[in-house]
């Protein structure tokens, strides 16, 4: 018989085992390997606190929940209806807010604008816009305005700030070619750009989540297919490519069911990213001795799916959607810019932008750009909150 | 001890059929990788994993197999639980009542009744526990899936925890939160949870210190004896099976190149692979430090995809003669119920290691 080398250590073992007690990390100085603490922290509890030290991403959260924010609420916080138009004020530039208004009686706290006197230069065909100190337009918040259904079911009475005489009209960031509110437009435009990259990156996620996951579980002849087909579609330069898609949506069509059909080619050409990034997740988990395990305690595809991989890469997943919707937004603002996407009456940044494009605008109406300055906004914040979600759920990094 | 050979066995009737205290059985097992190159993908070859594997298990033994990494033990074990569907060949599992299956033919259906007999112990004390469930969920999984009632899924969870060793508040606790030891004794808790009859251990206990590993290994032998289990103890190193073996299998490039008891096997091997793996494992004990005759294993393991011809150990094996360059040697049965695939079994005087007083 050979007595074996840990013979020794056995006894001591079994010494311990003779009342029959199990042994706990506490009882045992042997089991005290590597022990981490026993915290019970969560995979996402994890998650967030790691986000938080990112600075960067956390700027870019408020700034994306603020974009949302402001989305769902313009009917409050746009201060004119984006809509009306005055003949009066085409191209008016932005107007300074004033605190003090100086009377006879003194000097009083009244927020206010000073309404434009509008001259005609016969000489170079321009307007040319005077404050006229003799109208004053007071400003105020929570002024009254035309009732309206606030997200759509709360009914309201009031807007969070504006002119306290609706009647009256105030140009905070200057006024469009028709004399629109710009300051409104841009928020109601925040409605369609957010929510477009909103309800296209939704559908990526449905389509690589299910094409992706196909192809990295199948493999095989299934997976090959799925992958020239995303090497197909991610040869083609997308500007060419959304430009011959928005060609075939007819041109009759209501603006409305345009906005759905940009989103679903929007959507279509951006799952191949999120599809090449869940085929390679699932491939790896395949394989993982824990899924293995999983199809040795009879787990179905479904529950080994569902249970054992999609949870692991969650988090993932969130984050390469966050990235995603930048290029959304991005792929809207183009496609309008160019005339091919969302048409007016559809408010959307692209349509903003569309509209300010020409070189008389830049040089006499700089102020219609800054729809412009919302997409960099708006991408930049997005990406920042993506990098934050993809370092934070990755426990490796 | 059965003296069937395995082409005695095969020969026989259509029915396969198991001596009464086989539990299983491997014919001919082989599992192939096929190999594709280039751009349309075309069949290069196969690595030869497992090739030919001829193995029988009995009730209630434990059956160490061992061999240098890349000899096809992790593969052999897998198809056993089949996670791999083998090539060809057969495994065959004796039910409780005497009933004979081949595993080998069965589809993802037909397995789920033995999902619950033949259970495995994995490697990576790490990546085989899901990182986002409880360890309650872990060993409770394969009861939920057989329609076990909560309740009793939850007692019978606390037991086996005790059984290995933790306590039974660590329920809710993720994996994280242990030790790789600790991890491991998950793992074996979640493999008993099913009151298995065959467990296969792949190397269970090689990722984790020396200390713990005779810990676990102490574990695994106290649970075999407790329930009457059956073991296929898979290890890289010869060191690890001597304490807990019955017999071992030591397999070379996806074949069983020599199966013997245990103190047979180490007091006097009659493969050269085999005396080459004995004088290479750790010695702690000064007794066994001081041999030194055998010369130590030169080079690598000979490529599954591209074996030698001959004795796949040829080129690494200071016996070799012209034979073995030419001439494949099958596994035969030698007397005392050992096999042996050397052409020169007989005649070499192959240097055991001796029992520690
Ligand atoms: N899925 C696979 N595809 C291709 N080759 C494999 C695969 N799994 C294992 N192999 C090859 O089969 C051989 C045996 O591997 P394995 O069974 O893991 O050996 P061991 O467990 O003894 O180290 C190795 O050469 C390995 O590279
Ligand atoms: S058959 Fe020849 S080469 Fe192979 S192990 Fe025996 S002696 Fe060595
Ligand atoms: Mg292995």
């Amino acid at each position: 018989m050979h007595l074996p080398f840990w013979s020794r250590i056995r006894k001591t073992r079994q010494g311990k085992l003779a009342g029959d007690e199990p042994i706990g990390v506490g009882d045992n100085p042997l089991l005290r390997e590597e022990t981490t603490g026993a915290s019970e922290e969560t995979q996402w509890r994890l998650i967030w606190r790691r986000f938080r030290r990112h600075h960067l991403a956390m700027g870019g959260l408020v700034v994306v929940l603020m974009l949302y924010g402001v989305a769902a609420c313009a009917e409050f916080l746009a201060p004119m209806n984006p809509r009306a138009f005055d003949s009066k004020y085409p191209y008016a530039p932005p107007q300074r807010v004033r605190m003090f208004h100086e009377s006879e009686e003194g000097v009083s706290f009244r927020p206010h604008v000073l309404d434009y006197r509008v001259e005609l230069d016969s000489v170079q065909m321009t307007r040319v816009f005077h404050d006229d100190p003799d109208q004053v337009v007071d400003l105020g918040f929570f002024v009254e305005t035309e009732p309206y259904r606030l997200m759509g079911f709360i009914p309201m009475r009031r807007q969070f700030f504006g002119p306290v005489n609706p009647d009256h009209s105030f140009f905070l960031l200057g006024a469009d070619r028709l004399g629109r509110d710009l300051l409104s437009r841009m928020i109601y435009g925040t409605r369609i750009s957010m929510t477009v990259g909103l309800i296209g990156v939704t559908l990526s996620l449905v389509l690589g989540i299910t094409l992706g996951g196909m192809s990295g579980y199948f493999g095989g002849w299934i997976d090959n297919l799925i992958q020239r087909l995303i090497e197909f579609l991610q040869s083609i330069p997308s500007i060419p490519l959304w430009l011959g898609l928005s060609a075939a949506i007819p041109p009759r069509v209501d603006p409305l069911m345009v906005y759905f059909y940009i989103t679903i080619i929007l959507s279509i050409l951006g799952w191949t990213g999120l599809g090449r990034v869940v085929r390679g997740k699932f491939m790896s988990l395949k394989t993982e001795d824990f899924v293995l395990a999983a199809r040795l305690d009879g787990c179905s595809s479904g529950r080994i799916i569902r249970r054992h991989m999609v949870p692991s890469f969650m988090s993932h997943i969130i984050a390469t959607t966050t990235l995603a919707i930048p290029h959304m937004i991005i792929g809207e603002t183009s496609l309008s810019f160019l005339g091919l996407g969302l048409r007016p009456p559809v408010i959307s940044w692209g349509v903003l932008l569309q509209e300010a494009q020409n070189i008389r605008t830049v040089a006499t109406a700089p102020w219609l750009l800054l729809p412009g300055a919302m997409v960099a906004v708006a991408v930049l914040a997005l990406n920042f909150l993506g990098d934050g979600l993809r370092d934070a759920s990755d426990p490796y990094a | 001890m059965s003296e069937t050979t395995p082409q005695t066995a095969m020969a026989g009737t259509t029915e396969p059929t198991l001596d009464t205290d086989e539990l299983l059985r491997l014919e001919s097992l082989c599992v192939h990788f096929p190999i594709y190159k280039g751009l349309l993908r075309r069949h290069a070859g196969d690595v030869r994993a497992v090739d030919d594997v001829h193995l029988s298990v009995k009730k209630g033994e434990v059956l160490g197999l061992v061999g240098e990494s890349g000899c096809g033990k992790t593969t052999t074990g897998r198809s056993i639980v089949r996670i791999l569907k083998p090539t060809s060949g057969k495994i065959l599992y004796q039910e409780e009542h005497g009933k004979v299956v081949d595993l080998a033919q069965l589809n993802d259906r037909q397995l789920f009744k033995y999902r619950a007999d033949i259970r495995m112990v994995f490697q990576d004390p790490f990546s085989s526990l899901n990182p986002r469930l409880t360890v309650g969920d872990i060993i409770g999984e394969v009861l939920e899936i057989q329609g076990w009632r909560k309740s009793d899924i939850n007692d019978r969870v606390r037991y086996l925890l005790e059984k290995v060793g933790l306590r039974p508040e660590y329920v809710g606790r993720f994996p994280h939160a242990f030790s790789g030891g600790e991890r491991q004794r998950i793992g074996i808790a979640r493999s008993l949870a099913t009151n298995p009859r065959l467990v296969v251990a792949d190397e269970s206990v090689s990722a984790l210190d020396v200390s713990i590993q005779a810990q676990t290994i102490n574990l695994l032998q106290d649970l075999q004896e407790e329930f009457g289990l059956t073991y296929l103890f898979v290890a890289h190193d010869l060191s690890v099976v001597e304490h807990i073996s019955d017999r071992v299998a030591v397999m070379y490039v996806g074949k069983i190149v020599e199966v013997a008891d245990k103190d047979s096997l180490f007091g006097s091997p009659k493969h050269p692979y085999t005396e080459a793996l004995l004088h290479s494992v750790p010695k702690p004990d000064p007794k066994r430090r001081r041999l030194g005759t055998v010369p130590k294993l030169k080079g690598e393991v000979a490529d599954p995809a591209n074996p030698p011809r001959g004795c796949y150990f040829h080129p690494r094996c200071p016996y070799a003669q012209d034979k073995c360059r030419v001439e494949r040697p099958a596994l035969r049965a030698l007397p005392g119920g050992r096999q042996v695939a050397c052409h020169f079994a007989e005649e070499l005087d192959l240097e055991g290691i001796p029992a520690v007083e």
